[in-house]
């Protein structure tokens, strides 16, 4: 079902205020609301335009059905925010907008946690080692890394507040796109290239030391990382090398 | 480091760490960023990249997945840079060193955004009825308060970080006895093999994974040979 079309489009003012609380979404998150009061938040400048207005009790009321628990990926609820705001200028029944936000939790969250936390920010990670281990200055570094994470960080949250508002609570369709549904793959393969590549190149450069110094860093770095995948659920990486560079200081200083 | 140079260091890892999840999620706490700003700041952008390059290795290995705990980058590469930019005197430690001054920090982070959590949690338990009622002042004053406390948490986190850590980073740099090489080999190793491990955790399902970082690889390798 597609939303009404009587409703007018959100002024442009309204939208630019949404958009810029969707930056401060998880400002208020916490282990019982979740995102939920974030919601409220971002949503709150288009419950403005409901009849009676900011002291009007359709407003009070959708402002407090909006702040209740709510779940997704951050970047992604952009999307709930739009349709959200729809669905209320709209005039849906409540008990519809409220199973609605329930449904919304699941997808948005596994969708952007597999799309970005997982492919989209480890592709903008080696990216930026890459071009680290090619000898780019530290600004050219920096601003690899930034531009190409905030091209597709921004563009998600833009997107998904339009696509949001332009289906409201058919909003479902668009997370079907597969551009969305299919990029994780494909970025994930790109990424995988850029892993293997970036490694040589990083420690080349951060040791900056002989080719035998050089290559036998990589293959400890190779055999430590089969440990670490034997040790997977186990141990986290990151926490086992505290142990062993708190140990290598230890012998270091006390020698 | 003076006085000023922590407060500055500090405001800056309140910023970053703030960045972590609360405002703007844009990505400027992550390491490479971070440390390269923080190193910039000592004076010594170079150092800070190196540094920030290190840590960025450990990093993605762990991700911001919803409610799970994990490491605090932000204020933890304003300590990786600062420490490693200040240390370059010193022949050999500096990098073992500061890179485990930061991962202590981002570990100690990580605990100090749960209790933020539990802290906000508190607050809009003590204010559900208003919420509840649709008071725009208690939902906005909520994600306020909320941005405030992550903010000072930061600054907090790393001006403590900074006093604390700096005097143990110098009193271990003079009786360092491992030589330099083999310290930097020491780091980059670990921290390689934690960034290859966290690729393969995330990309293994991906069709023809070995492959496409194999091709990677000999072409990094390649590349490092010929240069």
């Amino acid at each position: 079902m597609t939303a009404r079309p009587t409703t007018p489009p959100l002024p442009l003012p309204t939208r630019i205020s949404i958009f810029f609380r969707l930056l401060a979404v998880q400002s208020a998150w916490n282990y019982e609301t979740l995102v939920g009061n974030g919601i409220g938040f971002c949503v709150e400048p288009a419950l403005r335009r409901l009849p009676g207005g900011l002291h009007g009790d359709k407003y009070r009321a959708a402002l407090a059905r909006e702040s209740q628990y709510f779940n997704a990926h951050p970047y992604l609820t952009s999307v709930a925010v739009g349709a959200l705001a729809r669905a209320e200028l709209d005039g849906e029944a409540p008990e519809r907008i409220e199973r609605f936000r329930t449904a919304l939790c699941g997808p948005l969250g596994a969708l952007g946690d597999r799309l970005v936390w997982a492919t989209f920010l480890p592709l903008c990670s080696f990216t930026a080692l890459v071009a680290f281990g090619l000898d780019a200055s530290p600004l050219v570094t920096v601003l690899t890394f930034l531009l190409l994470y905030n091209a597709g960080h921004l563009s998600l949250r833009v997107w998904g507040l339009a696509a949001g508002w332009r289906k409201g609570l058919a909003v479902a369709q668009s997370l079907g796109h597969p551009l969305l549904q299919q990029s994780s793959p494909q970025l994930g393969k790109v990424a995988a290239v850029l892993a293997g590549l970036a490694l040589p190149l990083a420690i080349d450069r951060i040791i900056g030391s002989s080719d035998l110094v050089l290559f036998g860093t990589l293959a400890g770095a190779i055999a430590g990382a089969v440990i670490l995948t034997v040790l997977q659920g186990r141990a986290e990486g990151w926490k086992v090398s505290v142990g062993v560079l708190t140990a290598f200081v230890l012998y270091s200083v006390l020698r | 480091m003076n006085g000023v140079d922590i407060v500055i260091l500090a405001l800056l890892g309140g910023v970053l760490g703030l960045d972590t999840v609360s405002f703007p999620q844009a990505m400027l706490s992550r390491p490479i960023v971070g440390a390269t700003i923080a190193g910039a700041f000592m004076g010594d952008a170079m150092a800070g990249l190196l540094i920030g390059a290190t840590l960025e290795l450990f990093a993605v290995d762990t991700l911001p997945f919803g409610a799970s705990r994990y490491p605090e980058w932000g204020s933890a590469s304003v300590i990786g840079g600062a420490f490693f930019a200040k240390a370059m005197t010193f022949e050999a430690g500096p990098l073992a060193t500061s890179v485990l001054a930061a991962l202590t920090v981002a570990w100690v982070g990580g605990w100090s955004m749960v209790q933020v959590r539990k802290l906000n949690a508190w607050w809009a338990r003590g204010r559900h009825d208003a919420v509840a009622s649709g008071s725009r002042q208690t939902v906005i004053g909520l994600q306020v308060a909320g941005l405030v406390a992550d903010l000072f948490r930061g600054i907090i986190l790393t001006a403590v970080g900074l006093a604390a850590l700096h005097p143990l980073q110098l009193a271990a740099l003079q009786s360092w006895g491992s030589d330099a090489p083999f310290s930097r080999a020491m780091v980059v190793g670990a921290a390689g093999a934690v960034s290859l491990g966290a690729a393969y955790k995330l990309f293994h399902a991906v069709p023809g994974f070995r492959w496409e970082f194999l091709i990677g690889l000999a072409g990094g390798v390649g590349l490092v040979v010929l240069t």
